[in-house]
């Protein structure tokens, strides 16, 4: 009787090109839709990039308020002011290039600076999400 | 560094259409369901705009 073994499927795992996911996200978080470029998925990355930088923008023409890591008075306060903190920091160069030359929009009542608020906020979890998707695409759990 | 004064609908018209287009992207894995999740988004975004403003207006008296 004939033995058969199978041993053809080691090499598969091989064959797939070894990216590291750590500079992928990083360099997503810098840039929004970096970690997607280098991937080779150039429409997904631009649109990205359109739609985190555009928000983020729109909220800085808002002149939205940039939180600041401090303590409020209350628990509720530095909470928001902590997890905003957070959320602006998310979308990472933009933070950093408006933090370098010096934007600090003070919190002042008015739709429009709400709005803004809300932009910066939201374009860091945006950036957030992009970040998680190409940690996925990195690690081969998406396409 | 310009500033622009949006209105309500605007404002929250360009927010729903730029989270719509991330949270298609990053949530399905082709681009016929992107397409279509991301519209599906931006729908419910008008909806509730629509909807919570008319809400407001009528509760509002």
């Amino acid at each position: 009787m004939a033995v058969t073994t199978t041993v053809a499927s080691a090499p598969e795992a091989s064959d797939k090109p070894q990216v590291n996911w750590i500079l992928l996200v990083i360099a997503a978080w810098l840039i929004p839709g970096a970690g997607h470029l280098l991937l080779k998925k150039t429409g997904r990355a631009a649109l990205l990039f359109a739609s985190v930088v555009l928000m983020f923008l729109f909220g800085l023409f808002m002149r939205g308020m940039m939180f600041t890591p401090e303590k409020g008075v209350d628990y509720l306060t530095s909470l928001i002011n902590y997890g905003g903190f957070l959320c602006d920091f998310a979308a990472g160069g933009l933070y950093l290039l408006s933090a370098m030359f010096g934007y600090s929009q003070p919190d002042v009542p008015g739709a429009v600076h709400d709005y803004g608020a809300k932009f910066l906020v939201t374009a860091g979890l945006l950036n957030i999400l992009a970040m998680v998707d190409t940690w996925e695409i990195a690690t081969g759990k998406k396409d | 560094m310009p500033k622009i004064n949006l209105s309500h609908f605007e404002a929250a018209f360009l927010f729903a259409l730029f989270a719509s287009v991330v949270l298609g992207i990053t949530t399905k894995k082709n681009n016929k369901d992107r397409l279509n999740y991301g519209a599906y988004c931006f729908g419910c975004f008008m909806l509730a705009l629509f909807g919570i403003g008319w809400a407001m207006k009528l509760g509002h008296g």
